[in-house]
């Protein structure tokens, strides 16, 4: 299916100031950074989860450790399609007593963030999870909420909602997409 | 058409009391059947020298009748049935059984082979004499071979007397052991035991030798290698009396066919037989061997099974293809088609051919013969099919082949057990 | 995803068949390392572990593997082949069908059968080793361990040893080798070898001590003690002599060479206990690869198939 972009809904100095909010809002919930980790959830919120750690180092001069979770074996749609290319876990630190802070780019309908936290409970008993999203653009199907957002855009479920860092794509920028022809994904 | 006669006409065949009477053009007949073949090629009846019919012991497998009956839809006349029932048939009240049965039941005629050896164990010599007084024709050990060469040539040098033949299956046990395979690429594929082409033809040198020796007159069955066909060639040319057959199957199949095979099951159980498919070239070697003379004639090696028992892993299921219901046109397919074999060479190597090699009564198309007649429809079309057998069993290699040319009319001894394709019951 | 339905011959696969599985095993390795080492990948699922030939070890891995996947595994057993019960392979398939069973990973005294029971059936078939025809996910968990010891796998020599003839293990592990551009080559006395080992891409010597060298691992297949059909080397002792690897042998050969073996190992026989005990023997690494490469196996032909949206 071909998308075009609809709109540009935040450029790059705009995420560059809602990470640094959201670096601010995780300080101030959690008095500091020295219980705190980060993970991302592949792929692109691995990125934003070393944005975040950055941003927190600058701050507090704490950098809190880093974490990357591939959620392809908590999925519950594997049955109808799996994750053709599965990246590997990677949690440098023991997830016991942390509070965790769960980055990913899109909070959409929320099976993602359970998965998520399954996963990350097979690694152990964190103190808390938290969540941390770019955008929360609605439409969920489980009772599950963002702890800090940096913008939430109100979407039709046939756009899709893209999110470009430099890192991957070259660019940096959260798009609105819509399909060319046809709908839904 | 009968190439030992000189004839090749068309013509009318006059059949009364079981003999022929009279042959030639727009012959009158007061009363009586008139098979109408036009377009069609009249032969002397097609004999199988090498038939498993089962009766008695696995019934369910084959019987004299269907058996038979499956012979009388491929064209044969006459079948020579093979000992290894249950009991085996080594004795005389055994033959005695066989040929009562065959009196009561056969479609065609059925002419036993006694066993060798006593249980065909391979040790002491059978009641030979007697089983010939019954009516056995020849003898052999088929499905083991004998594998002690003294007791082979104490076996041969007893049997000459009686001028009866000795129907050898050459394979020496110790070397195909477990075999199931040709030896070679496919039973490394496969990753199945092979039985190598030398377990065949160390024990075929064998037999010709001691053929040479006692003076004993000597049948090879079932030659599958093209060192078997070569030894058989310098045996006849040293003046042995000896005397080969070849089955369709490995006259039009070869190992190959069971990475590949046409009925699109892996490891099909109806592609195992014994002596295994062999290579190509051996293959090439055996039609060369039957187109030349040096191999006498085709046999079927009709072995009938159940289809549970070839439902079983490959490595343990038995042995064997059917083959009297596809023989005439698997040769006609194969050879006469593409020009390889005319007619004549048919009749050689399917009617007079199998009469010679075990001595049998020969049948002419002529006046005062035996009317036993074959009666080929060169242009139908044939597909094998597992549920158009007339045999009890399905086992056969060439299910889902198309051939070309069949028997329409089998008539034996001036009874007409096939017509128009169909048995007459 | 995979493209075959089944792993039965390890030639089923591509090489990026292959390599997926491996990557995809580098991630169940990593789960196999954690205190909780269960995933609800395949919860719901249910495969059936059809042993009918004796194995612990191979059917403990496959069991492992299907359970730390949540799937749900049954194990069915048989000392004796289905044919002593006069049950024949496609009944056997049916009954199976019937269970509605998702994936059967069957190990069959006979070569060919789980090929025969895959082509009866619409569940996945896993190859559990078959006769002496193919082990492929033996073939598997040793490239996987290879590529973890030392890197890489194109281009290494890898030299198998011992008894071809009768090792499913050889019949995988050689096309397994030359489909991701590894030079295997036979080493073993004649009566060992197949008719043809050519026809399965390996070269083939006579001498351990000749192409030692050259190898990057030594695969040590283990030696049949009971035969039927008489030895084909005079004793172990002169089998151990010139194919046997020993603390000498290993002097002589690369220092980065590796030694492995399928299991379960007579030691003194294909391998002396002090290189078994060393650390160029990964014998227990490539056990525990085992669980990893078939839960990956189990994931990609489970995954797979069906096509439909992903939320």
């Amino acid at each position: 299916m071909e998308y075009r972009t609809k709109a540009t809904v935040m450029d790059s100095p705009a995420i560059e100031r809602a990470v640094t909010r959201i670096a601010h809002e995780i300080l101030e919930a959690n008095e500091g950074a020295s219980d705190i980790a980060i993970v991302g959830i592949l792929t692109r919120g691995v990125c934003l989860a070393s944005l975040l750690a950055e941003r927190i180092r600058e701050i507090e001069g704490v950098e809190p450790p880093v974490g990357s979770l591939d959620i392809s074996f908590y999925r519950d749609d594997t049955a109808i399609r799996l994750n053709p290319e599965v990246h590997r876990t990677d949690i440098p630190f023991d997830v016991e007593g942390h509070d965790i802070v769960l980055v990913d780019d899109v909070l959409y309908t929320g099976r993602t963030i359970r998965s998520a936290m399954d996963a990350i409970m097979d690694y152990g008993r964190p103190r808390s999870i938290q969540l941390a999203v770019l955008v929360d653009r609605g439409h969920r199907e489980l009772p599950i909420r963002a702890d800090y957002v940096g913008k939430n855009v109100p979407t039709a479920s046939r756009e899709r909602v893209k999110v470009f860092l430099e890192e991957n794509d070259g660019r940096t920028s959260v798009e609105i997409l819509e399909s060319v022809v046809g709908e839904g994904e | 058409m009968d190439p030992a006669v000189g004839l090749d006409e068309v013509a009318d065949v006059l059949i009364r009391d079981g003999v022929i009477v009279e042959i030639g053009q727009d012959l009158e007949m007061p009363k009586g059947v008139v098979v109408e073949c036009a377009e069609k090629i009249v032969v002397p009846g097609l004999v199988d020298v090498h038939t498993h019919l089962r009766e008695p012991g696995r019934e369910d497998k084959e019987t004299v009748e269907s058996g038979t009956r499956a012979a009388a839809k491929g064209g044969f006349t006459a079948v020579c049935a093979m000992p290894n029932t249950d009991p085996i048939c080594d004795t005389g009240s055994k033959v005695r059984f066989l040929v009562e049965r065959a009196r009561e039941r056969g479609a065609v005629r059925v002419y036993p082979i006694g066993s060798l050896t006593s249980d065909s164990i391979g040790s002491s010599i059978a009641e030979i004499g007697d089983m010939i007084g019954e009516g056995a024709i020849g003898f052999s050990d088929d499905g083991r071979g004998v594998q002690d060469a003294g007791t082979m040539r104490r076996v041969m040098d007893y049997t000459k007397a009686f001028g009866t033949t000795v129907i050898a299956h050459c394979e020496d046990e110790s070397l195909a052991g477990s075999g199931v395979v040709n030896e070679g690429e496919v039973s490394t594929k496969l990753g199945m035991s092979g039985w190598p082409a030398q377990a065949e033809e160390l024990m075929v040198d064998r037999d010709v030798r001691l053929a040479e020796l006692t003076g004993c007159r000597l049948h090879l069955a079932h030659l599958s290698t093209a060192g078997s066909v070569d030894i058989v060639r310098n045996a006849k040319a040293r003046g042995v009396a000896v005397t080969a057959e070849a089955t369709p199957h490995h006259l039009f199949l070869d190992e190959t066919a069971l990475l590949e095979p046409v009925s699109g099951r892996a490891y099909d159980t109806n592609l195992k037989m014994n002596p295994p498919l062999r290579t190509a070239s051996d293959r090439e070697a055996l039609v060369a061997g039957l187109l030349d003379g040096t191999i006498d004639c085709v046999a079927t090696d009709h072995a009938p099974h159940a289809p549970h028992e070839k439902a079983l892993e490959f490595e343990v299921a038995p042995f064997g293809s059917t083959g009297l219901e596809t023989a005439l046109s698997l040769v006609i397919t194969h050879l006469v088609g593409p020009g390889e074999l005319d007619w004549a060479g048919l009749v050689r190597v399917m009617a007079h051919g199998p009469r010679a090699a075990l001595g049998l009564p020969d049948v002419h198309l002529e006046p005062g013969a035996v009317a036993d007649i074959t009666v080929i429809d060169p242009e139908a079309r044939v597909e094998v099919r597992a549920d158009r057998f007339e045999s009890h069993s399905r086992n056969s290699a060439f299910l889902g082949h198309n051939l070309l040319g069949k028997a329409s009319e089998t008539i034996v001894g001036g009874r007409i057990a096939l017509r128009n394709g169909k048995v007459v019951d | 995803m995979l493209s075959t339905p089944n792993i039965i011959d390890i030639q089923d696969l591509t090489e990026s068949d292959i390599i997926t599985i491996l990557d995809t095993a580098e991630s169940f390795k990593e789960v196999n390392e954690r205190r909780i080492k269960k995933l609800p990948t395949l919860r719901g699922r249910t495969i059936i572990n059809l042993f009918l030939e004796p194995s612990t070890r191979t059917r403990t891995s496959f069991e492992i593997a299907a359970k730390r996947l949540s799937a749900d595994a049954v194990n069915m057993t048989g000392s004796a082949s289905a044919t002593v019960k006069g049950e024949s392979l496609r009944d056997t398939a049916q009954t199976l069908s019937a269970m509605a069973c998702d994936l059967i990973v069957v190990r069959h005294k006979y070569a060919g059968a789980p090929r025969v029971l895959a082509e009866c059936m619409d569940a996945h078939v896993i190859n559990g080793g078959d006769g002496r025809h193919q082990h492929p996910t033996q073939a598997l968990l040793d490239l996987f361990t290879i590529r973890q010891e030392l890197g890489h796998l194109e281009g290494l020599t890898v030299g198998i040893v011992g008894d071809i003839a009768n090792s499913r293990v050889a019949g995988s592990l050689i096309p397994a080798l030359r489909a991701v551009g590894a030079r295997p080559i036979v080493i073993a006395p004649p009566t060992l070898l197949p008719a043809r080992p050519d026809v399965l891409g390996a070269e083939v010597s006579y001498s351990l001590d000749d192409v030692l060298p050259d190898l990057d691992v030594a695969y040590m297949l283990r030696i049949q003690m009971e035969r039927s059909e008489g030895m084909p080397f005079p004793s172990l002792r002169e089998y151990a002599r010139f194919y046997g690897m020993n603390a000498a042998r290993l002097a002589k050969a690369r220092p980065e060479m590796k030694v492995m073996h399928p299991g379960p190992m007579n030691r003194g026989v294909e391998v002396s206990s002090d290189v078994a005990d060393s650390p160029r023997a990964i014998v227990l690494d490539q056990v525990n690869s085992g669980v990893a490469v078939r839960m990956a196996t189990m994931y990609l032909l489970l995954g797979g198939g069906d096509s439909g949206t992903a939320s």
